[in-house]
């Protein structure tokens, strides 16, 4: 076996093998109630193996539910990116919109999801709307202060460029402000749809919605422990290909 | 009045530990067509003289006239090859000479525009390269983008700030013959700002030296006597070479330790 196969595929599944034993161990001597793997995967190898079926609203397989849930996320993301991408190019580029907003900026970033839903809630009076403008509302800060610094770190050498051929405004914002800033921007999404990701399970908990974080809220509810576990992985294992996928996209703006 | 005219330029930059005077009162007149070379030593305010002169600097005391009119601002009149090349990394070799060609041919119809930027591309020898980006070129290459850029301003006045400093030194001699047929073939009044002896006498009509900052001056222009074409392998055995090498850096040398 060579050192990278050692490396790639014998360390990471040894890892793997550690975590499932300790897991075991845990669930048979201090933790009764927490499903052993063995356990769960014989409680959710329905909703795996079947990942479509649909017995009713808040029973069916993880492969539909992780759709509402991809859906609902989608729908949130693009809404901080259509907000948060010119707030971002505001902010870099004026200083009196900075003088103006920053300070909101800063003071709106750390408030938690579940601080926005029951506003979100109020608003519009209904679930749906709501989770998405609470997905929104938490998601767009990356984007909003990467692409402000985006924005600001654009080297002076470039600016000169269009300073000298004396570029209209437009021009000069399409030809070089825009594209200078654009990896800074892409980072910007790439951290947004990761915090997207994380708001959906406290937003769909919290309205009940079908997704996988309402079927996990539901599962604990109806004490069917397993189930939780299933959509733990499940969240996991999305987030993970979200993260990948928009590290590929950004390193394609990075090579420009 | 001469073609470009400047008096007494001064420029100084406020820091944290006070007041640095980098240009202490300029001097500078050059005549339409011909070719000025500013040698001086690194940190003795070169950058910051041509800074004045493109307008990216305001001074803060002093005057440039160009053509007759008072230059306030940056403008394509005064077209700039920047020392770091300063291409733009997202566009090919054909869309950054194209931007400066469409910033100022605006009235034309884009079928002359495109042909005025292969002309530019087929100047400095680039129209294999013309659709690739710059950090897929040499550093050679990227220079003559930026000088195909500097010309696609059609300027009244070409400011080179240390264009070849940045390159090996047979690149470097390379682009020097190169600059010299570009400068017989378009010829155009350029300022050429260069902390090499040897490049300033081999591409220049008059070269003004820089005397060390702070506060730095202009001394006494030195007129280069030497015949075009000039010959890189000849010219150093003339003695109008000589007499102008010895000049330049007995200037340098003495206001060195005069500072």
């Amino acid at each position: 076996m060579s050192p990278a196969t050692i490396k790639r595929i014998v360390l990471p599944g040894l890892g793997l093998a550690i975590v499932l034993v300790l897991w075991t161990v845990i669930s048979q001597t201090v933790a009764h109630d927490l499903p052993s793997p063995a356990r769960t995967w014989a409680e959710s190898r329905r909703y795996v193996l079947e990942p479509f079926f649909k017995d009713g609203e808040m029973n069916q397989g993880i492969g539909r539910l992780a759709f509402y849930s991809l859906v609902r996320v989608g729908k949130g993301f693009a809404l901080a990116l259509l907000i948060g991408t010119p707030i971002g190019f505001l902010l870099g580029l004026s200083k009196t919109f900075h003088a103006s907003f920053d300070p909101i900026v800063q003071f709106l970033r750390p408030i938690s999801p579940l601080a926005w839903l029951p506003l979100g809630l109020v608003i519009f009076q209904k679930s749906e709307p709501a989770a998405v403008f609470t997905i929104a509302l938490c998601a767009m800060w990356p984007t909003v202060i990467n692409t402000a610094m985006g924005v600001r770190s654009i080297s002076q050498d470039y600016l000169n460029v269009g300073r000298v051929l004396k570029l209209p405004r437009w021009k000069m914002l399409t030809k070089i402000i825009v594209p200078a800033t654009l990896p800074y921007v892409f980072t910007g999404y790439r951290l947004s749809l990761g915090l997207a990701w994380l708001v959906i399970v406290a937003s769909e908990m919290l309205t009940g919605t079908p997704g996988v974080g309402g079927f996990l809220w539901q599962e604990y509810n109806s004490l069917v422990y397993s189930h939780i576990i299933l959509s733990v992985i499940t969240i996991g294992a999305i987030g993970l290909f979200l993260d990948r996928l928009m590290s590929l996209v950004e390193a394609r703006v990075k090579a420009g | 009045m001469p073609f470009l005219d400047v008096r007494g330029l001064e420029k100084s930059y406020v820091g944290r530990r006070g007041t640095t005077r980098v240009l202490g009162g300029v001097d500078l007149a050059v005549d339409e067509g011909e070719f000025v070379a500013v040698v001086g030593y690194s940190g003795s305010g070169k950058t910051t003289l041509i800074s004045l002169l493109a307008g990216l600097l305001p001074p803060d005391r002093g005057e440039i006239t160009l053509d007759g009119a008072r230059v306030e601002g940056p403008g394509p009149e005064r077209g700039i090859v920047f020392q770091q090349y300063s291409l733009l990394p997202w566009m090919t070799v054909y869309e950054n000479v194209a931007l400066a060609v469409d910033a100022v041919n605006a009235g034309k119809s884009t079928a002359e525009r495109r042909r005025l930027t292969e002309d530019l591309i087929g100047l400095v020898n680039l129209t294999p390269a013309r659709d690739k980006r710059p950090r897929e070129l040499s550093g050679g290459m990227r220079q003559r983008v930026a000088v195909a850029r500097g010309l696609g301003m059609a300027p009244k006045l070409l400011l080179m700030d240390e264009p070849f400093s940045a390159l090996d030194a047979l690149t470097r001699a390379t682009l020097q013959d190169e600059l010299t047929r570009i400068w017989g073939e378009r010829c155009c009044t350029v300022i050429l700002i260069t902390n090499d002896v040897d490049e300033a006498i081999l591409l220049a009509d008059r070269i003004y030296p820089l005397t060390p900052g702070p506060g730095a001056v202009l001394g006494a222009p030195i007129e280069v006597g030497l015949p075009r074409p000039r010959s890189r392998r000849h010219m150093s055995l003339t003695p109008a070479y000589q007499k102008a090498r010895l000049a330049l850096v007995e200037f340098l040398r003495s206001a060195k330790r005069s500072a």
